[in-house]
C-alpha cells in the first residue's frame, strides 16, 4: 500500500540542531527532544510550533534520552551522569556530576529489570572500552573494562537483559560479534573489573565477508546485521542479514541496492531502516532454531502430537494401593529391600531390581509354602514401579516352578488374584496355562483367556478341548465366572434341568467324560431347536471365553482338526444356539460382559465346519443339527435380502428428496450467527 | 446475528459458451481465451488469475485461433469468417479486421519474435502476414495444396512452418515458400481406411514435429527425414489440442473424452543424456472435448466445451504454497450478469443476446434455519428483451424501482422505460439516447433512479439524467485528471448521490464528486485488480475487494483508509480467506446494520461484521456450523467478523433486498451441463 504519510512534523528554528533522537514518553504521550545539547523540549501531538512548547535549559550536555516502558524517560548526560526526567524537571539547572572524566560515550541502552530501571553505556578512551552499568533506584554505578582486542575495535553494541544478567553483544571491526555477560547482582566493590568476551558469530559466509555497521538481537539464537557484503573481487552490496548464532549460519539476507544510513531498528518483529530515501519496514519471523532450519531443510512442520503414554509412576502407585488393600499385608519392610540391594550382583547393573527379585526367589526356593507365599506377596506390594510387570512375571514363574517340582502344591487363589489384578500376558508367564491345563483349573483358564492378549492357538485349542471334555457335574462344583452367560441363559433353570437329567438318567455326578458325552447327545433332542442351551452355564461361560479370545485362523485350523467329532458337534451345537440367541435380538450382540459377538460366533462356526466338514457329513447325530443350522441360515439370508430391498427403496426415497432440493425457486430461512 | 429470508433463485438459465482456444502471452503474465460464441477474455495470471478483460462475442465472428504478437503486446484472432481481427485490449473491442483471402481460417500462428503471422485456410493455403504498426499486411502465399490447414506451427528459429491437414503433415520453408517435407500420418494404420485428422501440431527447436490426431495418437516426427520418432496412443478418441512449454521439456494434450495428459522429456536413466518423451500425468477435469490447452511456466491450462477453464499447477515448479499452487476451475465469468431492483424486487438476467426480467415470488410464512417457506406468489417472468443485430451484450442494468432497463452492445446503447400496470408490463424504448463513446462497460442507476452512470472507454464515465416522462439527457462526462487509456469496468455510486467511484483497466480507482461534478481523489494504488467495489450508504466509505482477496475500506470524505481497514492490514486476513480462488464479485450493505458488509464469490456468501474481532489463523474461518451447535453463552467467545455461508453454490449473484431479505442466484453446474451436447460416450465399469 503506497499509503505512507507523516502523521506529524515539527521543526526547530533555523540554526538550532537536534542533538539526540527524539523519543516518545508512552505514559504521557509526549515527545521529548534535545536541541543544542542542552535545551529540552517537551510537546504533545496537538502542538504545532516547536518554539512555543515547554522548554528547559539544562546545565550539562545531554548524550541521549531513553524511554522506558514504565517509569518515565531517563536522561544520560555526556559526562556519564544519569537522571530520570522527573527529577531533572524539578530543577533543570541542577548540577550534573561528571563520572567518566575524558572518556567518550559510544553507546547506551536502558532496560527495566524487576521494576528497576537500568542504564548501560559504553565509553572509549585511547582504544580502551569501558562499560558502565547504572541502577537508577539504587543509585549504584559499576564500571567495567572490556578485554582488549587486537587490531580491531568495537563498531556497534547491543544488549538485552535476562535472568538478572545483561548480555552485551559487540560488533567488532574484525567482522565478528562477541558476547559479554555482565551479572546484575554485583556486590563486590572492586574498581574496574575486566570483562571477558567470547566469540558469538563470525560474519563470513562462503568467501564473502559482511562488513557490519549495526545489528540487533532477534531472539536467543538469531541476530540481524545490517552491513555490506563483500565478496572477493566483487563490488560490495548493502544487505540486511539474519544469522543463526547457534549454528553459525546465514539464515536470510535481503539486498538493499539503494544504500542505507547504516542504522537498523527493530520493534515488534519488524525491521525499520532507511533504504535510499524511504523508511523501509521489513517484517520477519524467527522460527525456533533447529539444525534443519539452519541448513534450510525445514519442511512445514506441525508440532508433533504428543502421543499418549502411560505414566508408570502414577500407575504403580495406584496398583500399590490396590495390592495393599487386597492383601491386607503387613507393613512394608524396607530393610528387606535394603538387604536385597546389598546383595546385588555386580553384573546386575542393567536391571538391578529384577535380578534382585530373581535373587530373592532363588533364596526362597527351599522355603516353606506359606513363608514362600508371604514373601512373594510382600515383594509384589512394594515392587519398584518401572519393572513391575517383569517382576510379577518372575513371581509367577517361581510359583509355577514350585508347582512343577511339587505336584501337590497349587496356589490357585494366589494365582487368580495376581492374574485378575495385574495386566499380564501369556508371554510373561508361559508355563502358567499349561500347568492350569494339567490341573484342569478351568476358572484360571477362563480368566487367562479373557485377559491375555497373546495366547498361542495351540493353548486355545487345548483349553477348548478341556472345556468340552470336562463333565458338567464337575463344573457345577467349580467356581466359574458366569458373567458372560448370565444374561441369556437362565442359570437356575438350566441348572435344574441338567440336574434333573442327570437324576433321570441315573448318572453319578462324577461320571467319566465319554459317557457324559453320550448323555449330551441324548439331551440334544430337546435342545435342537435352539430353545435350550446344549451345555450348562458353566461350560457355556468357558466356551464363551474361548470364542472371545483372540486367534489367527491359519494357526488354529490345524489344531482344530484334531478335535474329537463328538466335541465338535457339541461345540457347533452351542455355537448354533448362540447364533440363534444373537439373531433373536435386533442388535445382534449378546448382553453381558465378555460375551461373544455375532462375528466371533460366525467365525468360529465357519472354522469348525471347515475343520470337521467330512466328519460332520458322516455323523448321523450331526445331521439334524446341520439341517437346522442350514434352515436357520437360509431364513436369515432371506431376511437380509428383504432388508436389502428396503434399503434400496429407502435410498430411492433419499434421491427423491435430493431432487426436490433442486427446484427452480424457493424461499428459505438462513441463520447466520 | 440474525435470520434472513433467502430467495433462492435457480431460474437464471445461463449457459456459458465452451472454450475454443487459449493463448499464453509469451513471457508475459496473461492468458487469452476465446469461446465458441466469439467472446475473447484475458486472464491476468499475476493477479490471481483474474478475468481482467472481456470482449463480448459476435454472431459472425467465430474465433478459431488466437495469438499474441509484437512482443506480446497485441492480440490477434482468426476464425471461420475468414478474417484476421486485432483486438483493442484497452477499449475491449475488435479494433480492425483484414480478410485472409483464403476462405475460413482454421489456424493461425505467430513466429517467435511476433513479427509475422501465418494462417491456415480452408482452401489449403498458408498465408503470411507482416505485423506492422496499426495493423497487418499480407506478405506472401506458401506452396498451396488441396485440403484445409487445420493447424500450424513455426519452428522457433522462424525458418520453417509445419502445417497439419487431413492425413498429411507438410513442412514449408518460409524463405522459398516451398514444401520441403510431406509426412503421411495414416501410413502406419493399415486396416482402417478412415481419414486421419491432424488436430494440432507443434514444431520443436530440436527439429521434431509433434502431432496429435483423430486416432488418439501423439506422434513425434523427424521433419528432415520424415520418419516417425515416437508414437504414443493416449486415447481411443481424438487428441484435439496440444501445447509445449517454453523450455520444450513438457507437453500437454487434450482429448475429446475430457482427459488431459502431460508428456515430459525425461532421461532414460538417472544421469543419462538420452532423453525420451514419457506420458506422466493424466487428468480428468473436463466432461467434454478439451479443445484448447496451454502451457504456462508453472501450470497446465486446459479449456473445454464444458465451458471450464482449468489451471492445474505443476507442483514441482511452484516454490511455495501460494495462489499459484491451487487447482482452479473457472466456469462462470468474474463479473456479474445479474442486476437487482431492490425496491421492485426484480432481477435482470443478462444473456449473450437477450435480457430477462423476473419478478421474485413472496411468502407470508416464517420459519427456522434451513426451512423452506411456502410460497404465496410464484416468481414471474415479466419480460424478454432481445438484442437486435449480431453483437453480444456488454452490460446491462435495472434501476432500483424497476422502471428503467439499460443495456449496451459494442455499438449501440439502449434505454427502456418499463411500466407495470396490474399484471401487464409495457416497455417503451427511450428515443434519441445521447451520443456517447461506445461501448459501455458497466451501467449503474442511482438509487433514486434519477440518473444513469455509464462506464466508458478512456477512463471516462458519462452521467445521464433520466427524466420522469421517459426521456434522458447527457449531463456530464467525468474523466480522470491525468488521463487513462483503459476502459472503466466497475462503478459504484453512493446512496446520497454525492460520490461516484470508478475503476478502469489500470486498476486506479477514481472518486468523483457528483454535487460539484469534480474529481475528488484517487484511492492509493494497489498492485492488484479490483474485483468489486461499493460505497456504504451511511458512512460513504468505499469498500474495495481485490483479486488477491484483500479488502480495503477507504473513507471518501476523509480521503484515507479507515481505521478498520488499517487494523485489517495490520492483523492480516485469515489464511483460509486469502487462499480462496474465486474473486469477490459483489459487495452490498445492510443500512440497518452499518457495521455489516455483504460479500460473495462463486462459492460463498459472507457477512462481514466490522464490530466483531478479526479471526486469527488459529481459529476456524467457516465456523457457522460449529457456532450453531454451541449454546448461546459459549457462542460469544467464538464469534468473529466473517460469517460465511457456503450453502448456495455456484453463486452468481447475491444481494440484500431489505433488512432481512436476501436474494441468491445460483446456477447448478448440472443444470447447464444437461444443455451441452452429449460428450463422447465412454464405457464405464458396471453400466
Amino acid at each position: 500500500v503506497s499509503d505512507q504519510k507523516p502523521l506529524g512534523c515539527w521543526s526547530v528554528k533555523h540554526g538550532q540542531i537536534i542533538t539526540c533522537p527524539v523519543i516518545c514518553n508512552f505514559e504521557t504521550h509526549e515527545y521529548i527532544a534535545v536541541h543544542d545539547d542542552k535545551v529540552l523540549r517537551i510537546w504533545k501531538d496537538k502542538d504545532i510550533n516547536l518554539d512555543k512548547v515547554f522548554k528547559a535549559t539544562l546545565s550539562a550536555d545531554v548524550y541521549r534520552i531513553h524511554s522506558l516502558p514504565s517509569g518515565g524517560p531517563v536522561v544520560l548526560f555526556k559526562g556519564g551522569g544519569v537522571r530520570t526526567l522527573d527529577v531533572l524537571l524539578e530543577d533543570p539547572q541542577q548540577e550534573i556530576e561528571n563520572v567518566i572524566s575524558d572518556e567518550v560515550i559510544k553507546w547506551s541502552e536502558a532496560f527495566v529489570e524487576g521494576q528497576q530501571p537500568i542504564l548501560i553505556f559504553t565509553t572509549e578512551k585511547d582504544g580502551d572500552v569501558f562499560v558502565y552499568v547504572q541502577k537508577l533506584k539504587m543509585d549504584s554505578l559499576h564500571k567495567y573494562k572490556l578485554e582488549q582486542q587486537e587490531l580491531s575495535k568495537p563498531l556497534s553494541f547491543t544488549a538485552y537483559i535476562k535472568n538478572q544478567i545483561i548480555t552485551l553483544l559487540c560488533l567488532y571491526s574484525s567482522d565478528s560479534v562477541y558476547k559479554i555477560l555482565i551479572p546484575l547482582q554485583q556486590n563486590t566493590e572492586e574498581e574496574e573489573q575486566i570483562l571477558s568476551k567470547s566469540l558469538l558469530l563470525n560474519l563470513s559466509v562462503s568467501g564473502s565477508v559482511l562488513k557490519g555497521t549495526s545489528f540487533v538481537v532477534l531472539d536467543k539464537d538469531h541476530v540481524a546485521v545490517l552491513g555490506s557484503l563483500t565478496a572477493s573481487g566483487k563490488e560490495s552490496k548493502e544487505c540486511l542479514t539474519i544469522w543463526n548464532t547457534k549454528f553459525q549460519t546465514l539464515q536470510a539476507s535481503k539486498e538493499l541496492p539503494l544504500g542505507t544510513s547504516g542504522q537498523l531498528w527493530c520493534y515488534e518483529e519488524k525491521f525499520f531502516l532507511t533504504h535510499g530515501k524511504v523508511l523501509t519496514v521489513i517484517m520477519y519471523k524467527c522460527e525456533t532454531s533447529s539444525l534443519a532450519a539452519a541448513v534450510g531443510k525445514l519442511k512445514d512442520s506441525q508440532t508433533p502430537e504428543v502421543s499418549s503414554f502411560v505414566d508408570w509412576n502414577t500407575l504403580g502407585d495406584e496398583e500399590l494401593v490396590v495390592s495393599l488393600q487386597s492383601q491386607q499385608s503387613v507393613a512394608l519392610k524396607s530393610e528387606s529391600k535394603m538387604t536385597l540391594r546389598s546383595k546385588k550382583n555386580t553384573v546386575a547393573k542393567v536391571q538391578p531390581d529384577t535380578l534382585s527379585v530373581g535373587q530373592l526367589l532363588l533364596n526362597l526356593k527351599d522355603a516353606s509354602t506359606t513363608a514362600f507365599e508371604n514373601e512373594l506377596r510382600q515383594l509384589m506390594s512394594k515392587a519398584q514401579k518401572p519393572d513391575l510387570q517383569a517382576m510379577i512375571g518372575c513371581v509367577i514363574t517361581a510359583l509355577i516352578n514350585r508347582c512343577k517340582t511339587n505336584p501337590k502344591y497349587y496356589p490357585q487363589k494366589f494365582l487368580l488374584q495376581i492374574i485378575q489384578t495385574r495386566d499380564l500376558s501369556y508371554s510373561l508367564c508361559p508355563d502358567l496355562m499349561s500347568v492350569a491345563l494339567e490341573k484342569k483349573d478351568v476358572h484360571l483358564l477362563q480368566v487367562c483367556l479373557q485377559r491375555f492378549p497373546d495366547i498361542p492357538e495351540e493353548i486355545t485349542y487345548a483349553c477348548l478341548k478341556v472345556f468340552l471334555s470336562i463333565s458338567e457335574a464337575y463344573l457345577q462344583r467349580t467356581d466359574v465366572n458366569l458373567e458372560s452367560v448370565i444374561c441369556y441363559i437362565d442359570v437356575e433353570f438350566n441348572n435344574k434341568e441338567v440336574k434333573m437329567e442327570i437324576v433321570e438318567n441315573g448318572f453319578d455326578a462324577e461320571l467319566e467324560e465319554d459317557i457324559w458325552d453320550t448323555k449330551i447327545t441324548k439331551e440334544t433332542h430337546q435342545t435342537a431347536d435352539g430353545e435350550f442351551c446344549p451345555v450348562g452355564p458353566q461350560k457355556a461361560a468357558l466356551l464363551n471365553a474361548v470364542v472371545y479370545s483372540a486367534y489367527s485362523e491359519t494357526f488354529l485350523l490345524p489344531h482344530l482338526k484334531n478335535l474329537p467329532a463328538q466335541h465338535a458337534v457339541l461345540f457347533l451345537r452351542y455355537l448354533y444356539y448362540l447364533y440363534v440367541k444373537c439373531s433373536e435380538k435386533i442388535n445382534t450382540t449378546l448382553p453381558g460382559t465378555c460375551s461373544p459377538t455375532i462375528n466371533q460366533i460366525m467365525d468360529w462356526m465357519c472354522l469348525l465346519l471347515d475343520a470337521h466338514f467330512t466328519v460332520m457329513v458322516m455323523l448321523p447325530e450331526a445331521k439334524e443339527l446341520l439341517s437346522n443350522l442350514h434352515k436357520f441360515v437360509r431364513a436369515q439370508v432371506r431376511f437380509y435380502s428383504e432388508l436389502n430391498k428396503i434399503e434400496g427403496s429407502l435410498q430411492e426415497l433419499q434421491r427423491l428428496n435430493h431432487q426436490k432440493d433442486s427446484q427452480m425457486y424457493s424461499i428459505e430461512v438462513l441463520e447466520l450467527i | 446475528m440474525g435470520e434472513f429470508e433467502v430467495h433462492r433463485v435457480r431460474f437464471f438459465g445461463l449457459v456459458p459458451a465452451g472454450v475454443r482456444c487459449l493463448a499464453c502471452q509469451p513471457r508475459g503474465g496473461r492468458l487469452a481465451l476465446a469461446r465458441t460464441d466469439g467472446a475473447v477474455e484475458v486472464y491476468n495470471l499475476a493477479a490471481n488469475y483474474y478475468q481482467e478483460k472481456v470482449i463480448p462475442g459476435h454472431e459472425t465472428r467465430s474465433v478459431e485461433a488466437l495469438c499474441w504478437a509484437a512482443g506480446g503486446e497485441r492480440l490477434f484472432g482468426a476464425g471461420l469468417g475468414g478474417e484476421i481481427t486485432e483486438y483493442d485490449l484497452a477499449r475491449l473491442c475488435a479494433a480492425r479486421s483484414v480478410d485472409g483471402g483464403g476462405g475460413p481460417v482454421w489456424s493461425m500462428a505467430a513466429n517467435d519474435s511476433g513479427t509475422q503471422l501465418a494462417i491456415g485456410c480452408e482452401d489449403g493455403s498458408v498465408k503470411l502476414f507482416q505485423v506492422v504498426p496499426g495493423g497487418i499486411q499480407f506478405e506472401r502465399n506458401l506452396d498451396r495444396r488441396k485440403g484445409r490447414i487445420l493447424c500450424l506451427s513455426w519452428h522457433p528459429a522462424g525458418t520453417h512452418i509445419a502445417a497439419g491437414s487431413i492425413d498429411i503433415v507438410r513442412v514449408f520453408d518460409v524463405c522459398s515458400g516451398r514444401t520441403v517435407q510431406r509426412i503421411m500420418v495414416n501410413y502406419h494404420v493399415q486396416k482402417v481406411k478412415r481419414e486421419c485428422i491432424i488436430w494440432s501440431i507443434a514444431f520443436l527447436s530440436s527439429g521434431a514435429v509433434v502431432t496429435s490426431d483423430s486416432f488418439g495418437r501423439v506422434q513425434f516426427w523427424d521433419w528432415e527425414r520424415g520418419t516417425l520418432l515416437e508414437s504414443h496412443t493416449v486415447s481411443t478418441s481424438a487428441v484435439l489440442s496440444l501445447a509445449v512449454s517454453e523450455k520444450e521439456d513438457s507437453i500437454i494434450v487434450g482429448t475429446s473424452t475430457g482427459a488431459t495428459f502431460q508428456f515430459q522429456l525425461l532421461p532414460v536413466k538417472i544421469g543419462s543424456l538420452e532423453k525420451r518423451w514419457v506420458r506422466t500425468k493424466p487428468f480428468q477435469h473436463h466432461t467434454h472435448d478439451v479443445r484448447a490447452v496451454a502451457h504456462s511456466s508453472t501450470a497446465l491450462i486446459s479449456g473445454g466445451l464444458d465451458a471450464q477453464l482449468v489451471i492445474r499447477p505443476l507442483m514441482e515448479k511452484v516454490q511455495k504454497k501460494s495462489y499459484d499452487a491451487v487447482l482452479r476451475k473457472f466456469t462462470f465469468p468474474h463479473r456479474r450478469l445479474v442486476s437487482c431492483a431492490r425496491k421492485a424486487r426484480l432481477l435482470l438476467f443478462q444473456f449473450s443476446q437477450h435480457l430477462e426480467l423476473w419478478r421474485l415470488g413472496s411468502t407470508e410464512g416464517t420459519g427456522k434455519d434451513g426451512e423452506v417457506l411456502p410460497l404465496c406468489r410464484m416468481p414471474e417472468h415479466l419480460l424478454q428483451l432481445k438484442s437486435k443485430g449480431p453483437e453480444h451484450i456488454y452490460c446491462s442494468c435495472v434501476s432500483s424501482c424497476g422502471s428503467w432497463v439499460a443495456y449496451s452492445t459494442a455499438s449501440r446503447f439502449h434505454l427502456y422505460r418499463v411500466q407495470y400496470e396490474g399484471d401487464g408490463v409495457s416497455v417503451k424504448k427511450v428515443p434519441k439516447a445521447p451520443k456517447m463513446l461506445l461501448p459501455a462497460y458497466q451501467l449503474q442507476f442511482s438509487s433514486d433512479s434519477g440518473s444513469l452512470f455509464v462506464a466508458s472507454a478512456r477512463g471516462s464515465v458519462h452521467v445521464l439524467q433520466l427524466l420522469e416522462r421517459g426521456g434522458c439527457k447527457h449531463l456530464h462526462t467525468f474523466r480522470p485528471p491525468s488521463g487513462c487509456p483503459e476502459a472503466v469496468y466497475l462503478l459504484a455510486v453512493s446512496a446520497d448521490r454525492h460520490w461516484l467511484a470508478a475503476v478502469g483497466g489500470d486498476w486506479v480507482i477514481h472518486v468523483y464528486n457528483l454535487k460539484c461534478l469534480k474529481h475528488h481523489c484517487t484511492v492509493p494504488t494497489y498492485s492488484c485488480a479490483v474485483t468489486a467495489l461499493a460505497i456504504h450508504p451511511l458512512t460513504n466509505n468505499l469498500v474495495i475487494a481485490y483479486s488477491d482477496q484483500q479488502l480495503f475500506e477507504f473513507s471518501i470524505p476523509e480521503k484515507q483508509y479507515t481505521a478498520w481497514s488499517r487494523t485489517v492490514q495490520n492483523c492480516g486476513l485469515h489464511k483460509a480467506w486469502l487462499e480462496r480462488d474465486s474473486p469477490i464479485t459483489h459487495i452490498a450493505f445492510n443500512p440497518k446494520n452499518p457495521s455489516h458488509i455483504l460479500l460473495h464469490d462463486i462459492y460463498m456468501f459472507c457477512v462481514l461484521d466490522k464490530s466483531l474481532p478479526l479471526p486469527d489463523n488459529s481459529t476456524l474461518l467457516m465456523n457457522q456450523s460449529t457456532l450453531k451447535q454451541l449454546p448461546e453463552t459459549a457462542r460469544q467467545r467464538q464469534l468473529h467478523a466473517f460469517k460465511i455461508c457456503k450453502k448456495f453454490q455456484p453463486l452468481l449473484f447475491a444481494d440484500l433486498l431489505d433488512e432481512n431479505c436476501l436474494v441468491m442466484v445460483e446456477r447448478p453446474i448440472m443444470d447447464f451441463k444437461t444443455q451441452l451436447p452429449l460428450p463422447v460416450q465412454q464405457k464405464k465399469f458396471g453400466t
